[in-house]
């Protein structure tokens, strides 16, 4: 017995086992390969069914929060929020202050756009350019846009030029600063790729890069975004009162001046439901149309 | 050894018409952030038309530098290469490259869209010529099923082969191939391998392969040039028609094999050593 272990332990051999060949057979329905998701599985799927969720969340919470401190002048309750936006739309017009603001803002992002992508191809394709991007970018990005303004409105006054200065500043510079990342983040085997085409200067930038660099753009573009809405709200509080037609901040400025806090809680929802507009519907439709179908972003 | 330099007569005598592509003497040097770095040192060959033309060496010998060379993305600091009498001086349409990575296809166009980029970048087929030889060339690769997907949904062998359509979409005058099966597993290497001799059997192009695996170039390859490493110089040019996958196991191409492996671990045993005393 002793003997047979030690011997055993020794010189161990894997046992001599017999051979077979087998033919597959039809599995039941635990082994399919695939098999269709049950109603409740598909709809948790729906993002924008658990997004809504999350935000139902939020303003029961808030409801919650604000009857329980029972001050409408300092803590305005979701439903009372909700009814001076509506009043706000159909009463003051808020809509058109909505657009005011919008529209100086789009104006601002285009020229801004239009600046980075110059910029930036002129950084990929030159090594000066490159320097000056880098240096630009590292001095501008962090100046916060606001801070400008005073310069911007003793150079531009009172007024929409002011504001679209201010945005420009607001977007270009994370804008550029994402989209070179990108550029300079493309594989070297699909600039090869390329150039092995024969694609050179302008046509390369737009054919090989810019989608390659897409991912990079996009965040770029909502960062530049965020920070657009942001600085514009921000500078509509502080000079909105003297240019003629108000938008949404002077909106907010205003109602707070009244002391009606319902109205600038309203105000603070718009700005709000037009960011998550834009980010869950506009971006979410470029993304899912482009990088996503892509496969280059989860 | 007489029956070599009978051989080589015969060669040369069939072989009258002038080398598709002439590399003579070049020189490769590449810098990094502290040295310069010598990838190859008077490399001299010849591929002829419809020939399968294989570099093979260890890492460090300067064959993907070669052939970087040829494409024109890199140039030699002394020495020509010369694509039908014309020397190369830049990356062009006329020299397609296959590259070991997946990562070559643009993620954003489909199967057919990818194959169809270079006819159109380079103004070599209107859209709807470069739609049907993308589908022609597809179809070569057994790819049909997949002409409208994005290359995110294929295997690596999928994509290695919609590069190879790409290439061969273009009916360049080279084709050039980067260790073009490398980052495969082993089954599916064997496959795409027999798959590139079927369609060279077809359309008889002519290619240049690097390889580090010494089977793959007998396999694949018509003539191996043999490259020694640090810096790349050519050890031996070898003929190696009619080795399939099936004369793997035959004395003959174990000896050929051999032969090869001596070549280079020869020299990497006296380099080691060196190495050793140096340290």
């Amino acid at each position: 017995m002793t003997d047979l272990a030690i011997s055993s332990r020794i010189q161990r051999e894997p046992p001599r086992r017999p051979e077979y060949e087998r033919k597959v057979v039809t599995t039941g329905p635990i082994g399919d390969a695939a098999r269709p998701l049950s109603p409740w599985e598909r709809l948790s799927n729906v993002t924008a069914l658990r997004r809504l969720l999350v935000l139902a969340l939020v303003a029961a919470l808030w409801e919650g929060a604000a009857t329980w401190q029972n001050n409408p002048l300092m803590f305005p309750t979701f439903s009372a929020t909700i009814a001076a936006l509506w009043d706000g739309i159909w009463r003051e017009n808020l809509l058109s202050m909505v657009w005011v603001s919008l529209s100086v803002l789009l104006k601002g992002y285009a020229i801004a756009v239009v600046l980075a992508v110059v910029l930036t191809s002129f950084a990929v394709s030159t090594r000066i350019g490159n320097d000056v991007l880098s240096t630009l970018t590292s001095m501008f990005n962090p100046l916060p846009a606001i801070a400008l303004l005073p310069i911007a409105m003793l150079w531009f006054g009172l007024g929409a030029v002011s504001l679209t200065f201010v945005l420009v500043h607001a977007v270009l510079w994370p804008l550029a600063l994402n989209t070179h990342a990108g550029f300079t983040s493309v594989s070297e085997t699909l600039r090869m790729a390329g150039r092995n085409y024969g694609l050179t200067g302008i046509r390369y930038v737009v054919t090989m890069l810019i989608p390659a660099a897409l991912p990079a753009i996009l965040t770029g573009l909502k960062v530049g975004w965020a920070f657009a809405w942001r600085t514009l709200i921000a500078a509509e509080l502080v000079f909105g009162v003297s240019s003629g037609k108000g938008g949404l901040g002077w909106f907010i400025f205003q109602n707070r001046n009244e002391l009606s806090i319902d109205k600038v809680f309203a105000g603070l929802v718009t700005v709000i439901l037009i960011g998550l507009l834009v980010e869950n519907v506009v971006f979410r439709w470029i993304e899912t149309h482009t990088v996503r179908k892509w496969g280059m972003v989860r | 050894m007489n029956a070599l330099t009978s051989l080589d007569v015969v060669d040369t005598d069939k072989v009258s018409e002038r080398p598709l592509l002439d590399v003579s003497g070049v020189t490769l040097q590449y810098k990094t952030r502290r040295h310069l770095v010598t990838a190859t040192y008077r490399v001299d060959f010849q591929v002829f038309q419809a020939e399968r033309y294989v570099l093979l060496g260890p890492s460090g010998c300067g064959k993907s530098s070669l052939l970087k060379a040829v494409g024109g993305f890199l140039q030699p600091v002394a020495g020509a290469i010369r694509l039908n009498g014309r020397a190369v001086k830049g990356p062009g349409p006329d020299r397609m490259m296959v590259f070991q990575e997946f990562d070559q296809l643009p993620p954003w166009k489909t199967v057919k869209q990818n194959v169809m980029f270079p006819l159109l970048a380079s103004g070599k087929a209107s859209r709807r010529e470069a739609e049907e030889k993308a589908l022609d060339c597809i179809a070569k690769v057994n790819l049909s099923k997949f002409a409208d997907v994005h290359p995110h949904m294929l295997s690596g062998g999928m994509k290695q082969r919609v590069a190879i359509a790409r290439a061969m979409a273009m009916e360049p005058d080279i084709l050039l191939m980067d260790e073009p099966f490398a980052a495969l597993d082993a089954l599916t290497r064997r496959k795409m391998q027999e798959e590139l001799l079927q369609l060279w059997d077809e359309v008889r192009f002519t290619v240049l392969f690097v390889t580090h695996s010494i089977e793959e170039a007998l396999v694949v390859g018509s003539r191996i040039l043999v490259l020694s490493p640090h810096p790349g110089q050519v050890k031996a040019e070898l003929n190696c028609d009619g080795y399939d996958h099936f004369a793997v196991g035959s004395p003959e191409f174990q000896a050929t094999a051999n032969r090869i492996h001596t070549m280079l671990f020869a020299d990497q045993v006296e380099n080691d050593r060196v190495e050793e005393v140096r340290a």
